[in-house]
């Protein structure tokens, strides 16, 4: 039990709640699914709640949900212009989605959603294909344009071709991932330090003399991985409008 | 984060072995099977298909509860409260507009006014002077009709008492001159020297 208490990974580890297997997947309700469901449950009654009276003169709370609101539409009207207002609610929900799950994920024996590569990477991947399919959509093969900047030299254009397509394939890789290191590092970071905490302690007084420093470093860290949850939610949400930009103006 | 990691590794087993113990612990205790122990959580593939579907379920019904129902609340608010300060905006221009037209009206009144009142001030300030002078003329006339009747009474008096004198002198004078001298003097006489005494 102890080691299990010290042991930084242990918090990262998918247990099943209600196994479910079809078709030889394995599809159970895990603890992450959980926190899915919670991140979603608390974001939605949140956003639903405190608007519910519609007051003319917010209150704090609605406050808080109107410059959410605001804010990621003003993020996303700078970005891609008006035309981008279209996928106002997918930023929207990818934002308060990321934002809640990173901030869930800071409380203590709770599970972080967003530090599975998979949920980012599977999130990274909806915005790209978003971006793809509505790219091709409204431009044909214009979109292809997107890999062709303008006013470069015939001789170097295989090579900035190349470049442009690199670049665009490593976008949700480098969405997901972003997201994920920050969110699996912090957490990490976190659970060492506190860990450092327990051990020290049961050492006897000067143990719990000598724990001082580390419990300073994870309140530290705590606040530091709050503007973590919140700064790499924007950034998300940022790069998502800067791609569905491309997808709308491919022509650099 | 290597030597973490590498803790992790070392540290597994006992705790699968506490977690035996004490048949699954409550805030997040393991039930992973024995073979996902030797990789790291988050990239275990074994957990890729069920995260992935619970994903696509909560994001998706996220998604479509914020673009149905919270999205177009929150938007209405703010809608209607641009609305209303803009409204309130305009009416505050209008207002400010009759405002300054009030205004404008009340100088312009308060100018003629002033003006009204200084010529009715110099008129009644003329008509004033010239009854004031008239009244001033008719009195010095009487005042100087009077003067000079008073004067010709003075003088009709003075006459008359001059007259007098003169008579009564000589009467004096001839009565004086039979007491001293007994003799009637000619009335020519006295009143010539009366005169001359007069003189």
């Amino acid at each position: 039990m102890a080691a299990d208490k010290v042991d930084p990974i242990h918090q990262f580890h998918i247990n099943k709640l209600i196994p479910i297997e079809i078709g030889g997947y394995d599809l159970s309700f895990t603890n992450s699914a959980l926190f899915m469901v919670a991140t979603v449950v608390v974001a939605a009654a949140f956003l639903f709640l405190t608007t519910s009276s519609r007051s003319l003169v917010p209150g704090r709370l609605q406050s808080v949900s109107e410059m959410a609101y605001e804010f990621v539409g003003n993020m996303l009207r700078d970005a891609a212009g008006t035309q981008g207002m279209k996928f106002f609610p997918f930023v929207f929900s990818l934002f308060m989605f990321v934002l809640v799950a990173n901030l869930l994920g800071l409380f203590p024996y709770f599970f972080t959603v967003t530090s599975h590569i998979i949920v980012t990477f599977g999130l990274a991947a909806l915005v790209i294909g978003t971006v793809v399919v509505y790219g091709f959509m409204k431009h044909g093969l214009g979109f292809l344009k997107l890999f062709v900047p303008h006013g470069v030299p015939v001789f170097l254009l295989p090579l900035v071709v190349l470049i442009e397509v690199i670049s665009f394939v490593s976008r949700p890789v480098s969405l997901s991932v972003r997201l994920f290191a920050n969110m699996l590092a912090g957490h990490i970071t976190l659970k060492v330090f506190s860990g450092f905490v327990v051990s020290l302690s049961a050492l006897g007084a000067v143990g719990v003399a000598g724990s001082i420093l580390p419990l300073a470093m994870a309140v530290a860290l705590t606040a530091l991985e709050l503007l973590v949850a919140f700064l790499q939610a924007y950034v998300f949400a940022v790069l998502t409008c800067m791609y569905l930009n491309d997808a709308l103006h491919p022509g650099h | 984060m290597f030597v973490t990691s590498a803790f992790a590794q070392e540290s597994a087993p006992s705790a699968d072995t506490s977690h035996a113990a004490t048949g699954g612990d409550t805030h997040s205790g393991t039930s992973v099977p024995a073979e996902a122990h030797g990789t790291f959580p988050p990239f275990n593939p074994e957990t890729f298909p069920s995260q992935l579907l619970w994903l696509a379920i909560t994001f998706g019904l996220f998604y479509l509860f914020l673009k149905r129902v919270v999205m177009p609340r929150v938007g209405g608010i703010i809608d209607v409260r641009n609305d209303r300060i803009s409204q309130d905006l305009d009416q505050a221009a209008k207002l400010k507009g009759e405002a300054d037209a009030a205004v404008a009206a009340y100088e312009q009144e308060l100018a003629e006014a002033k003006k009204n009142a200084n010529s009715i001030g110099q008129q009644a300030n003329d008509a004033a002077k010239a009854e004031a002078e008239t009244a001033r003329k008719k009195i010095e006339a009487a005042l100087d009709a009077k003067l000079g009747e008073a004067e010709a009474r003075i003088a009709s008096i003075k006459a008359n008492a001059m007259k007098e004198v003169g008579s009564i002198a000589e009467d004096t004078a001839s009565a004086i001159v039979e007491a001293l001298v007994g003799g009637k003097a000619s009335k020519a006489e006295i009143a010539a020297a009366v005169k001359s005494v007069a003189r």
